[in-house]
């Protein structure tokens, strides 16, 4: 364990905190590499951990390349599991803050310091980069928004606290964050019930308006089929979750 | 009545089925239970003709068999819930263990620098299917 006291020692020295950012990646050989560039161009400093979701294309080879620390999943998790995979990681490793950007190069990295600011000034403990509130909004096919807004008026009550755009995977978490997703992580499409199980475990959630880009390749894993489901798989989380399955970690 | 005698030949049946599958390990016994349980009442109920009768003129029930069917599809509607709900169970284990996996896995590396070669299963590379994370 050597190994980690010179991290620490390391840490030490330097003032300012360790940041992961957690991409989780599924068959996205045709944006990874990008992703990862524009990552590290942001801030050298960013550890970048492509979660690979086991994929059979050639994602976890690209995303090495670039730079890119590469977690491979020997089995498909779902986003879910891939994306706490990555905080399980950033636990371990003792990182300090940890941002969530998408791997299919829709999150601009640039937007990182917005998202980052609240996080790193101690002003919330989860900080969710959304496409509608402010002045830079971005309009989604008719049918989405209707999904998109529906969800946001019931976390909205759910958490007691306003929010438009529970479907953003553009987030930026502390330590606490870090440590209550490392130990619970919803599956399957969990960006709407992560926002309720941060407020079960009492942290500050709040919404930074960030500009996003359209996707640089492949498509979004939510086809018509599987909208249905969403929503229902969802709906049931938000209601029957107000009965929490398992107390949530002390601090 | 041939319906009776199916329903105990089917159960007798099913009885040495859950019996010789204990036996060569393949059933672990919590489920054996389960299946003992159902192939006994069925038993019981195909040879023993009037508490079938009045199972049935309990339940209501025309034609005293039917009681019988009835019973057996409610307790396979019960074991079927009980195995999605083990279907969960095991899903969530596969996930922590595919992380716990690829956690070691990348540590392991890195304490060894080794270049990365990744091999993976190729039965595991299709499109997962959605259906079994309907139960979780």
């Amino acid at each position: 364990m050597t190994q980690a006291v010179a991290l620490t020692a390391a840490d030490a020295r330097r003032e300012r905190p360790r940041c992961l950012a957690i991409v989780p990646a599924y068959n996205e050989e045709a944006s990874i590499a990008g992703v990862v560039l524009d990552l590290q161009a942001f801030d050298p400093e960013l550890e970048v951990l492509v979660v690979d979701d086991g994929s059979s294309d050639a994602t976890a080879a690209c995303a090495d390349e670039a730079g890119a620390r590469v977690l491979p999943l020997p089995l498909n998790l779902g986003i879910g599991g891939a994306v706490q995979a990555g905080y399980m990681y950033a636990f371990e490793r003792g990182f300090d803050v940890a941002v969530q950007v998408d791997g299919d190069g829709q999150h601009d990295a640039r937007e990182l310091a917005r998202l980052l600011e609240p996080v790193l000034a101690g002003r919330a403990d989860l900080a969710i980069g959304t496409r509608f509130s402010g002045p830079r909004s971005y309009r989604a096919p008719l049918a989405r928004r209707i999904g998109i807004g529906m969800f946001a008026v019931l976390v909205s009550l759910r958490v007691r606290q306003r929010m438009t755009d529970t479907t953003s995977g553009f987030r930026a978490v502390n330590g606490r964050g870090i440590r209550l997703f490392a130990a619970d992580y919803p599956h399957d499409y969990p960006e709407v019930e992560a926002v309720v199980t941060a407020a079960r475990g009492n942290l500050r959630v709040c919404e930074v308006p960030v500009l996003m880009r359209p996707r640089a390749a492949g498509r979004s894993s939510i086809t018509a089929f599987r909208s249905f489901y969403y929503v229902v798989k969802v709906l049931l989380a938000l209601f029957v979750g107000l009965f929490p399955r398992q107390p949530v970690l002390p601090d | 009545m041939p319906v009776q005698l199916f329903a105990a030949l089917a159960s007798v049946a099913l009885l040495g089925v859950v019996i010789e599958l204990i036996r060569a390990r393949k059933l672990r016994e919590r489920y054996a239970l389960l299946w003992l349980g159902t192939a006994g009442v069925i038993l019981v109920f195909a040879v023993w003709r009037s508490g079938l009768h009045e199972l049935s003129r309990a339940l209501g029930v025309a034609y005293p068999p039917n009681a019988l069917f009835v019973l057996a599809m409610l307790f396979v509607l019960v074991l079927l819930l009980h195995f999605s709900t083990v279907i969960s169970k095991l899903s969530d284990r596969t996930t922590t263990l595919t992380q716990r996996f690829a956690l070691m896995d990348e540590r392991l590396r890195e304490l060894e620098g080794e270049p990365r070669r990744v091999l993976r299963d190729v039965s595991s590379d299709q499109e997962p299917e959605p259906v079994t994370e309907l139960f979780r």
